[in-house]
């Protein structure tokens, strides 16, 4: 057993927990924050997706002693425009994979702000989020429901 | 059965048809719609499953001793030490929940393996994490059997499928192989579809709680009812004692339709250890455990005449079902219905291979059948030098071709009209590779959707109270048709009412009896019994001399009542029992007087790279008769994500069951390729919004039709671009070098 | 998952300290492999060394035009990177066309370094693999190889080396340094990674008291280079084939190429024999298909993965040709 203290959406969680528990474990299963959504377990469908310091991670690959002192923020610590947008458009059906899509989609804001570049981005090219660039950041999140569309008009309207 | 709109009493807008926001929306964005696995219990345990590694044989050994000596184990489960089960029941008509059941096998009650991954033992532990850490410890050994596990090798040895009451195993018009061997115009091609998997994004889970002989399951379901008949059978109880809940399912496509090892056994280890016990399948388990849609090999052979008429129409399919069960797929089914062949022969063969069992998965037997046909017409066309459509509109049947029946309603023609129209086709120019842009080649292919329509028993029972609301309880799952959005759009209008008033309680087996969530037939079923229930309540009304400016609120409170309930149907068991034969008998005369679809037509347009083979969907138009939609914005949801699921299957998904074992060899999410965000273009979606005559509120089912003809789409949109015909899915790239 | 201890590693020497004295250690870095394979039982661990917050996060430029990047460089960092971006577009490419920004945002420089195969039977602890249990044979062979090698493969293992960014530093003649308590030593990237031969289960020359430190690149030959990722979705997927190439053309003739393969290989393969054929040939598709040609020459293939070996040749072609247009718009 380890202790542990995360902290999580502003509040610290001191926790007495094995090494190898992951970091979507010690949310879902120790702190009882189950917006957060187990998938795959293995880093290959994103809906475990939350915020490390700001940034996009999958926690099912994140230990949770590893992130003690990192500030982690989960769908339940989210207050963002793009929640009432992704209900507006129908980004979800089943709403299994719609935590990891939301919180992936403000680490994706983020991440553009800051100029990170991605796959589709050409050499020069503009601030601008095009579709094509929404839907290669947003690769991660699998929606099987097939709400891609939804999504990305969501996160559209909220970029500008 | 035919039913008029309900008439209502006040000048209201109608909410149906509209692009209402799913009631669910706010707890599905903020993290608080709960899913089974997040369900907890005083005391609760958690379980991990071990599977067998061999795909037929007997257990002669099993160790558990380092899985038990792993800290936190309260106990290991074998064939050796696990409670009695009773055996699943052979199907029988008169109760259908016997259909429920994913496999034959009695897990932990035999020592016999009957494929590589049946479930051999179940690990109880204080945590998951110790189950899981103790399962990987047991260690088995075993007698192997020979094994037929291949299914292209097995395939030349298929035995034809019999008919019975619900599925034609075979059909035919004429002699089709005369007429095929007479005509002028041919095409006669073999194309092969691999098993797939639906890989819902959640994973199977159950919890599982015992009070003395009572049960309760949180599942993840997609056939409440079914689920609740099949624990108590299976455990021995009274159905009454048995209690399940699923007030969210995170995906299901007919992968949570049947009943499978992991809900079983958790029930099973919960017997057995006296403590609640929770269990969420890894996603390899889920493989392991859940039958997938089966692979196929089909032939389509069309005869036509120079003028385009078709005189004949062959398609037969090879599909495999396990050993242990599964159901047969209806390949051929679109087949007898969407052309005007002179002469129709479909026939549908079967083998039986040491596999998990085969399952239903979103539109099973149309969504690879019309890959075929679909793709067969398009070669035909290229024969004949005729438009595509052309073609098909010039065979558009006015009745049902196989028997000549009256359709209940058909509008392809306008379908393809107004999709050919949105999409562009014009400007299509038809010799393959004649269209680029840049370096990429471009290529425009349709395809015709087909699924029938169907309805089952439901029952309901709504509630009006004197503060106006109204509630509404059915047994439905919701997971993510957006079922309770729509069924309180329904009941507001039948009622008069805002939709915002209606609240409908679903997803637990305490409610009246709902159909499963599949066959595209949940919400026509129960939107059928909905509207009946506000009739009855509309007529109590009237007896309460309600003046046609009187809210329905205002009638309770003029008369003092707190609340007026009225159900349909009945929970009891005889009550069940007649209702399921009633449909049974509706079902069939049904069945005799219409032919019944949702329709649609396909247009897509793809990018080829001419120097890889790279394939990318550009953009998509679908244009759909599938009579009245209730929700303008969860209806085309529902349809996108059927053709989202197509461009996976045409392009990319496959389940590797190795030949030479039977096992499956990519099991996760990484090596099963599922379309991410950038595989998929804005689709566009138009419906044609014509009444159903004969359905409830003139709707139909909307949940698998899209998904049919996507592959044959894209197939014939490929050829369009590289002048390549493919006909084994899934078309990746290596097919296009 | 099997338990082990977890130590938190304050700082370099303490990290190496530790490694050298347990006996079944691993670093821990990102994360994103080893805690996978560990979940699938495939790496054991007893102790586990946190390193992850260890000061070897730094992208420095050196004298002479290269670049030193510290091995817990994450992935997303390293692909942002203006030095990176502006010089060795090809590493930036590269990254960001594996994985997702997720695990981009958790994958370290070191960690892709020692990345593992993803062949289908390495990862089933049912089925037979040189690689994770010695000796016991490879189930691959007669399976199935979509994604296994066609170039450097051996009869007991045909797995493919996984990363993006290891193509990309293959072609760029990277350096990798390594520490141990013993000292320091430098590995050029192409000599990092071993060939299976008849020992697949040694797959660097890392030894298991190492730790990668940094990776330093020399100063580019130019600065057109690009990598080019064939895969079976548009996105978030492993390669099936890819190619990182540099291309300097004067007077239209090829006057430096820098070639590497990735998913065809069990290591980051670099395209010497493609190199040699390219250098002071026109800078035409002819002398692509050539170099091409030659170097896949020596591939060998199975079933199911015999159309890597035409895959590879026109991506190579294609890559080239994306270049050399680049050179005639700029």
């Amino acid at each position: 057993m380890a202790e542990v203290r995360l902290r999580v959406n502003g509040a610290d969680h001191p926790l007495d927990i094995q090494p190898q528990v992951s970091l979507l474990d010690a949310l879902r299963e120790h702190l009882g924050l189950t917006g957060t959504k187990k998938g795959c377990d293995q880093g290959a469908c994103g809906a475990c997706t939350v915020l490390a310091d700001g940034e996009r991670i999958n926690s099912c690959l994140a230990l949770a002693v590893q992130y003690e002192g990192a500030e982690i923020t989960t769908i339940e610590g989210i207050d963002h425009p793009l929640q009432a947008a992704f209900v507006r458009h129908d980004g979800f059906q089943c709403g299994y994979c719609t935590s990891g899509q939301i919180c992936s989609a403000v680490g994706m804001l983020a991440e553009h702000k800051e100029g990170m570049p991605s796959a589709v981005t050409g050499q020069g090219s503009g601030s601008h989020l095009s579709g094509a660039e929404i839907r290669e950041r947003m690769s991660g999140n699998l929606c099987r429901c097939g709400a891609y569309n939804g999504i990305v008009e969501a996160i559209q309207e909220v970029a500008g | 059965m035919t039913q008029t709109l309900p008439e209502t009493t006040t000048t209201r807008e109608s909410v149906v048809g509209k692009p209402v926001d799913r009631v669910d929306g706010t707890a599905k964005t903020t993290g608080e719609a709960r899913f089974t696995a997040e369900f907890s219990h005083p005391d609760l345990t958690h379980a991990a499953l071990v599977h067998a590694t061999v795909s037929r044989g007997r257990i002669t050994a099993i160790d558990t001793s380092a899985a038990s000596a792993v800290p936190g184990v309260v106990t290991v489960l074998t064939h050796h030490n696990a409670p009695a089960l009773k055996s699943p029941r052979k199907v029988t008509p008169t109760d259908l929940s016997t259909m429920a059941s994913g496999t034959s096998v009695n897990y932990l009650n035999t020592d016999e393996v009957h494929w590589d991954g049946q479930p051999i033992a179940v690990v109880v532990a204080e945590s998951a994490l110790a189950a899981r850490e103790a399962a990987a410890l047991v260690r088995v050994t075993y007698e192997t059997a020979e094994s037929t596990v291949d299914f292209t090798a097995e395939e030349p040895a298929a035995k034809p499928q019999k008919n019975n009451l619900v599925m034609q195993g075979s059909a035919k018009k004429g002699d089709a192989e005369a007429a095929f061997t007479a005509a002028p115009v041919k095409v006669d091609r073999r194309f092969t579809t691999p098993p797939l998997h639906h890989n819902a994004i959640e994973p199977h889970a159950t919890l599982a709680v015992w009070d003395g002989d009572r049960l309760t399951v949180h599942d993840a379901t997609q056939s409440i009812d079914w689920l609740r008949s099949h624990l108590a059978l299976r455990f021995g109880i009274p159905t009454r004692s048995v209690r399940v809940i699923a007030p969210f399912v995170g995906g299901g496509f007919g992968g949570k339709g049947f009943i499978w090892a992991g809900t079983i056994l958790t029930a099973l280890a919960a017997r057995a250890t006296g403590r609640p016990v929770r269990l969420v399948l890894t996603r390899e388990s889920v493989y392991r455990t859940v039958g997938g849609r089966t692979p196929s090999t089909q032939r389509v052979a069309l005869g036509a005449r120079t003028d385009g008429t078709l005189t004949s129409l062959i398609h037969t399919s090879v599909t495999r079902l396990g050993r242990v069960g599964g159901t047969p797929e209806a390949v051929t089914s679109q087949s007898k219905h969407l052309y005007a062949a002179e002469n129709i022969l479909v026939r549908q063969n079967l083998v039986e291979l040491d596999l998990v069992s085969n399952a239903a998965m979103r539109a099973p037997g149309e969504a690879i059948g019309t890959f075929a046909l679909e793709a067969s017409i398009d070669e035909l066309a290229y024969e004949l030098g005729m438009d595509p459509i052309e073609l098909r509109m010039h065979n558009e049947p006015e009745r049902n071709p196989i028997d000549g029946k009256q359709f209940a309603r058909r509008h392809l023609r306008e379908a393809y009209r107004v999709g050919a129209e949105r999409f562009g086709w014009a400007d299509r120019t038809p010799e393959p590779r004649s269209m680029r842009d840049g370096r990429w080649l471009v290529g425009m292919g349709v395809a015709s959707a087909f699924h029938p329509s169907m309805l089952f028993v439901a029952n309901v029972v709504v509630r009006l109270s004197v503060d106006g609301t109204v509630l509404v309880h059915c047994g439905l799952q919701e997971m993510g048709m957006g079922s309770a959005t729509v069924q309180a759009q329904v009941a507001a209008d039948a009622l008069g009412v805002p939709v915002e008033s209606v609240r409908v309680e679903y997803g637990d087996s305490t409610l009246p009896m709902a159909p499963g969530a599949g066959g595209s037939m949940q919400t026509a079923s129960v939107a059928n019994s909905l509207l009946a229930a506000c009739e009855k309540l509309e007529r109590k009304l009237t007896k309460l001399g309600r003046s046609p400016q009187e809210s329905p609120a205002a009638v309770l409170a003029r008369e003092g009542l707190p609340s007026l309930e009225v159900s349909v149907g009945s929970d009891t068991r005889l009550g069940r029992m007649a209702g399921q034969l009633r449909f049974m008998s509706k079902f069939l005369m049904d069945q005799r007087r219409w032919m019944k679809a949702a329709l649609g037509a396909h247009f897509c347009e793809v990018r080829v790279d001419p120097d890889t083979g790279e394939v990318r969907v550009s953009r998509w138009t679908a244009s759909f008769d599938v009579g009245r939609v209730l929700n303008a914005k969860t209806a085309t949801s529902q349809l996108k994500g059927g053709i989202v699921m197509g461009i996976g299957m045409a392009l990319a998904e496959q389940t590797l069951i190795d030949p030479r074992n039977g096992r499956i060899m990519n099991p996760s999410l990484a090596e099963y390729h599922v379309p991410v965000h950038a595989d998929i273009p804005p689709i566009d979606i138009t419906y044609l919004d014509e009444p159903d005559p004969t359905m409830p509120l003139g709707l139909v089912g909307i949940g698998e039709v899209s998904i049919t003809g996507v592959a044959g789409a894209i197939a014939n949109a490929i050829h369009h671009a590289t002048g390549k015909r493919i006909r084994d899915l899934p078309i990746t790239l290596d097919k296009l070098l | 998952m099997r338990t082990f201890s977890y130590v938190r590693a304050p700082d370099v020497e303490t990290a190496l300290r530790t490694i050298a004295t347990e006996p079944n250690a691993k670093f821990l870095g990102g994360g994103t492999n080893l805690v996978d394979l560990m979940r699938e039982n495939i790496e054991r661990p007893d102790v586990v060394v946190d390193i992850s917050r260890l000061p070897l996060t730094g992208i420095d430029e050196l004298p002479g035009g290269g670049v030193r990047i510290g091995a817990l460089v994450r992935n997303s960092s390293l692909a942002a990177h203006p030095l990176v971006r502006t010089r060795y577009p090809v590493v930036s490419q590269a990254v960001l066309g594996g994985a997702s920004a997720q695990l981009r945002n958790m994958a370290t420089v070191g960690g892709n370094l020692l990345q593992r195969t993803r062949c289908l039977y390495f990862y089933d602890e049912a089925s037979a693999c040189n690689k994770r249990e010695p000796g016991s044979g490879c189930s691959a062979l007669g399976g199935f190889t979509r994604n296994h090698g066609v170039l450097g493969v051996s009869d007991h293992c045909i797995a493919a080396h996984p990363s993006d960014l290891c193509v990309a530093l293959a072609a760029l003649d990277a350096e990798v340094e390594v520490e141990s308590t013993r000292g320091t030593r430098r590995i050029p990237l192409t000599e990092f990674h071993h060939l299976p031969g008849s020992t697949p289960h040694v797959e660097t020359a890392l030894a298991p008291d190492e730790l990668v430190t940094s990776v330093e690149l020399p100063a580019p030959v130019t600065t057109r280079s690009r990598y080019r990722k064939v895969r079976d979705r548009a996105s978030y997927a492993f390669a099936l084939v890819s190619v990182a190439a540099a291309l300097e053309v004067r007077d239209d003739t090829v006057t430096a190429a820098r070639l590497a393969l990735g998913g065809v290989a069990p290591k980051p393969w670099r395209a010497t024999e493609a190199e040699r054929v390219l250098l002071g040939a026109p800078a035409t598709e002819e002398s692509f298909r050539s170099a091409a040609e030659a170097e896949l020459a020596s591939a060998t293939s199975q079933d199911g993965n015999d159309f890597k070996i035409e895959l590879a040749r026109r991506t190579i072609v294609a890559t080239l040709r994306d270049l050399l247009t680049d050179r005639s718009a700029a």
